[in-house]
């Protein structure tokens, strides 16, 4: 099996987790736009308690030889289940506040490893966000 | 103002609570009353890194909270309290008094059978709420404040999943 976290061997490379459809919105519109969308891999937790939150997702990271895991709210559950995961786990990378411009340049960004680009991806979400018009 | 809302919720802290409850009823406070948490300074720093700075979140055991309550009644800010399972809220109405409880989620789990989109109960879960009830307490159902409260006959009816 080839290095998970090269990026350029096993798929897919991060999960998405979130509130609603916010997760297989995401991973549909980076598809859309991209082609790419195998690189992610949406999870949906509307159903679950905490406790089975954190073993879906230990359990996804675990069989598809995952480490990155996107987020939507800094407050939401799989935040804070991903951050129970990942408490001690020095290889692994949760990013809360996920968006379309930080998922784009995540499945662009092959030449690092996973953890790696997530990071450059979050910065690249972070000033993707702009407010225009009221003289702004 | 007062504690505002007192919420059974199996998630605790999230976002429903901080943003969906917390941004209307214009919260200042919230007393996260559940005894795992509030041995844990490793859990208290993971739930506070959720709440806006301007938000203060108490951390309590069942047993400091009883008796914590009527302070937090008395404040001038707005709080909401909030447990984690039908017990520990039995436990607040049983030592403090409780008018309304507002389930707000309580999740799949083992032995548990869906009565609502976002309520799963056992049957003891379901013999503790109507022990909820008959203490006074009126019981509804309401994840999020837009949403229509459900009673706890309709709730345990499983009548609102058709």
């Amino acid at each position: 099996m080839s290095d998970p976290s090269t990026g350029q061997g096993d798929l897919p490379r991060a999960i998405v987790a979130g509130h609603g459809d916010f997760a297989n919105g995401l991973v549909s519109a980076v598809q859309q736009i991209t082609g790419r969308g195998d690189q992610l891999i949406g999870v949906s937790v509307a159903k679950l308690c905490v406790e089975d939150i954190e073993n879906l997702l230990r359990q996804k990271m675990a069989e598809l030889h995952v480490r990155v895991i996107f987020t939507d709210l800094q407050a939401g559950s799989c935040t804070m289940a991903a951050r129970r995961i990942l408490r001690g786990m020095d290889d692994a990378v949760l990013v809360a506040g996920a968006n379309l411009p930080m998922l784009l340049d995540f499945v662009f960004s092959e030449g690092r490893n996973a953890p790696e680009a997530a990071r450059h991806a979050a910065e690249r979400g972070r000033v993707a966000i702009t407010a225009h018009g009221a003289g702004a | 103002m007062t504690l505002l809302l007192y919420r059974i919720d199996d998630r605790l802290l999230h976002g429903q609570v901080v943003v969906g409850w917390g941004q209307p009823l214009d919260i200042d406070f919230i007393v996260l009353v559940d005894d795992t948490v509030a041995a844990s300074d490793w859990e208290q720093e993971l739930y506070r890194m959720g709440v806006p700075p301007e938000m203060q979140v108490y951390f309590l055991s069942a047993a400091d909270a009883v008796t914590a309550i009527p302070e937090y009644r008395a404040e001038a800010r707005r709080g909401i309290l909030l447990t984690g399972d039908i017990a520990t809220m039995r436990r607040i109405v049983d030592g403090a008094g409780v008018d309304d409880v507002n389930i707000g989620g309580i999740h799949s789990g083992t032995g548990r059978v869906q009565k609502l989109r976002y309520v799963f109960l056992s049957p003891d879960e379901e013999r503790q709420l109507r022990e909820l009830s008959m203490q006074g307490a009126k019981v509804t159902a309401q994840d999020v404040p837009g949403a229509r409260p459900v009673p706890l006959d309709d709730l345990l009816s499983g009548a609102e999943l058709t």
